[in-house]
């Protein structure tokens, strides 16, 4: 049995999300194979290559791989998909776009985000914003799978001597092209693969005190800076910072939620964190009640005092 | 040009979910529903791209049961010209569901469907993308802004390091994010309007598609909970917990 996992990348660097989605594939059991589509993308085979339990990796190198557009890639994917009996993406936003569309071109279903595997058919998904627990089997010849990166530990990205295999490209389809990327640019920690989370809503009133306000917090503490969706929606801060069922699902070991009310949308994102922090002016918060250490303050005073005590 | 917007009747976004004990699934007895929101945002969308002289018709779908109509007259009373109920009992997954959606329009010929990113009961994210893959057509997903010129659109896209931009070709699908537009409430008049305007309703075999379940739901369980925690009289007691019991700083 072979496996084949969709790299993340920029055609640079291996994305650490592919690390993920490796390790759901190791549990699956077989041979696992990457496929790297992209463009001036050596580095990220080679890098792919020493992934821990990688057997080969498959790179497909073209200019019309270089902006991962859904069409090309399903197309690719689809067409080097015979004799794989799982492919697997981690549930990124382009894992999210692409997969589907290698699933219904192969006529078999899709299924989104798992958490974990309880054998080679049958696999645990969250659903309603996390409030259940899914189990599910699939009965398709090949099963096309996302990869919640919360649910699986990172394969190591060294100790692998996978060999390099050239695929040819696919057709160029035209149908859609990139015309630009407004990227946030941050030298923070990146919010999947954070250890430490800073997040902030409505209660900071603005984007200005969202940034005077958290920022030091988040520099003591080397954490990333994430945001529930009122204040993504209020343009305090860019879509990206969004945690929750719609936005980033993350699982950090300290999440500090900082004028958050705690609705379950936002909970769906963040409630896997090992220790969760609310502070809140509102003692009946819905937050308190998933957080292991709450304290009842007003964040302006609350957090500089934080910042000042660290 | 015509504009296809399936949308999909789910539970309230309000409404606790609860697992039912027997672990079939979860309780929808007298349970609220509502269209599910980034459906209200496709249609959103739409009805703006009518009014500003883009799109001639938007048609309103949805699959499932009777009480899918409900979902189709909030559909109109926004503003949706028409609408067609694709209805059958059968629980329906994703691949079912972009299957009676391609049917539809390869009957109704549209040149852009926009359907929401996500169904907030399933948490699927797909439907969508199937659609476009079984249609052939372009897609543009997690849409926060869709400018549609000569034959193609271009979107803007909110995808996990920040935005995008790209051009699709026409026909094309785009799927809603919760920033593309705000909604607009349905006013009384128009919900009254809304009981008269044509609901077509089709069956599955109708359309020639086979919408069995691919997969089986072994369970439904609840996740495991949190113990509740403990509230800190203030910074210090915070700083010390963090620091001595939850070892999670230095
Ligand atoms: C389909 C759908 C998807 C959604 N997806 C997401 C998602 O992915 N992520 C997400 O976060 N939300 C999501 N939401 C929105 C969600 O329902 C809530 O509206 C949102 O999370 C509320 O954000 P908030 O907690 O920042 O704001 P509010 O609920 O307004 O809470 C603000 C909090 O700040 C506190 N506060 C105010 N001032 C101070 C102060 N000076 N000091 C201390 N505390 C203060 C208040 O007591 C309050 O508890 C979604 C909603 C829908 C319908
Ligand atoms: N039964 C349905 N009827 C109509 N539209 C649907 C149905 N199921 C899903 N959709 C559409 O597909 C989108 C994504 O759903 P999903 O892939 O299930 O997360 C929804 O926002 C709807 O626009």
């Amino acid at each position: 049995m072979s496996l084949l996992v969709i790299a993340e990348h920029d055609n640079a660097s291996l994305k650490t999300a592919t690390l993920n989605a490796v390790t759901a594939a190791t549990k699956i059991g077989g041979d696992v194979h990457i496929l790297v589509a992209g463009s001036g993308c050596g580095a990220v085979a080679e890098q792919a290559a020493q992934v821990a339990g990688v057997a080969k990796v498959r790179v497909a190198d073209a200019a019309h791989y270089a902006d991962q557009t859904a069409e090309n890639l399903a197309a690719l994917i689809v067409a080097n998909a015979s004799g794989y009996s799982h492919i697997i993406a981690p549930a990124t936003s382009n894992g999210k776009n692409t997969l589907p569309r290698v699933a219904a071109l192969l006529d078999v279903a899709q299924i989104s985000e798992i958490i974990s595997v309880v054998d080679a058919d049958t696999f645990v998904r969250p659903i309603y914003a996390g409030n259940a627990l899914a189990t599910v089997k699939s009965s398709d010849a090949t099963k096309v799978i996302t990869v919640r990166t919360t649910g699986f530990d990172a394969a190591a990205n060294s100790g692998g001597t996978a060999a390099v295999e050239a695929l040819a490209a696919a057709a160029d389809l035209g149908q859609s092209k990139l015309l630009g990327r407004e990227l946030t640019k941050s030298a923070r920690p990146e919010l999947g693969a954070a250890k430490i989370i800073v997040s902030g809503g409505r209660g900071m009133g603005s984007g200005e005190n969202y940034h005077k306000v958290l920022e030091p917090l988040a520099d003591k503490l080397g954490a990333a800076m994430g945001a529930s969706r009122a204040a993504v929606d209020a343009g305090f801060v860019p879509n990206d910072y969004q945690v929750g069922q719609t936005g980033k699902i993350v699982a950090p070991q300290l999440y500090i939620a900082i004028g958050i009310s705690g609705a379950i949308q936002h909970l769906a994102g963040m409630k896997d964190s090992k220790v969760i922090v609310a502070i809140n002016k509102d003692a009946d918060a819905p937050i308190f009640q998933v957080a292991d250490y709450g304290l009842v303050a007003d964040l302006f005073t609350a957090v500089p005092e934080l910042v000042a005590a660290l | 040009m015509k504009i296809l917007v399936p949308v999909k009747r789910v539970i309230d976004y309000n409404v606790k979910v609860r697992v039912k004990a027997d672990g079939t699934g979860v309780d929808l007895a007298n349970v609220k529903m509502s269209m599910n929101p980034f459906d209200e945002i496709a249609v959103e969308e739409a009805m703006r791209l009518k009014e500003a002289g883009k799109a001639t018709e938007v048609i309103a779908v949805s699959c499932g049961v009777t009480a899918c109509q409900e979902t189709l007259r909030t559909a109109m009373a926004i503003g949706a010209d028409r609408s067609i109920l694709v209805e059958t009992d059968v629980e329906l997954q994703p691949l079912a569901v972009a299957k009676l959606l391609a049917a539809v329009a390869r009957k109704e010929a549209p040149q852009m469907i926009i359907l929401g990113k996500q169904a907030i009961d399933d948490d699927a994210n797909q439907t969508g993308q199937m659609l476009a893959a079984l249609l052939g057509w372009s897609q543009a997903t997690f849409a926060s802004k869709v400018v549609i010129g000569e034959g193609k659109a271009t979107v803007t896209r909110e995808v996990d390091g920040g935005l995008e931009t790209i051009e699709i070709s026409l026909p094309a699908i785009v799927t809603t994010d919760l920033r593309l537009n705000e909604p607009r409430y349905a006013t009384l008049p128009n919900i009254m309007k809304a009981k008269k305007k044509p609901l077509e309703v089709v069956k599955p075999a109708d359309l020639g598609v086979d919408v069995a379940p691919r997969l089986a739901t072994v369970s439904v369980t609840e996740p495991p909970k949190r113990s509740a925690g403990i509230k800190v009289a203030d910074i210090a007691a915070l700083v010390d917990k963090l620091k001595n019991e939850a070892k999670v700083i230095a």
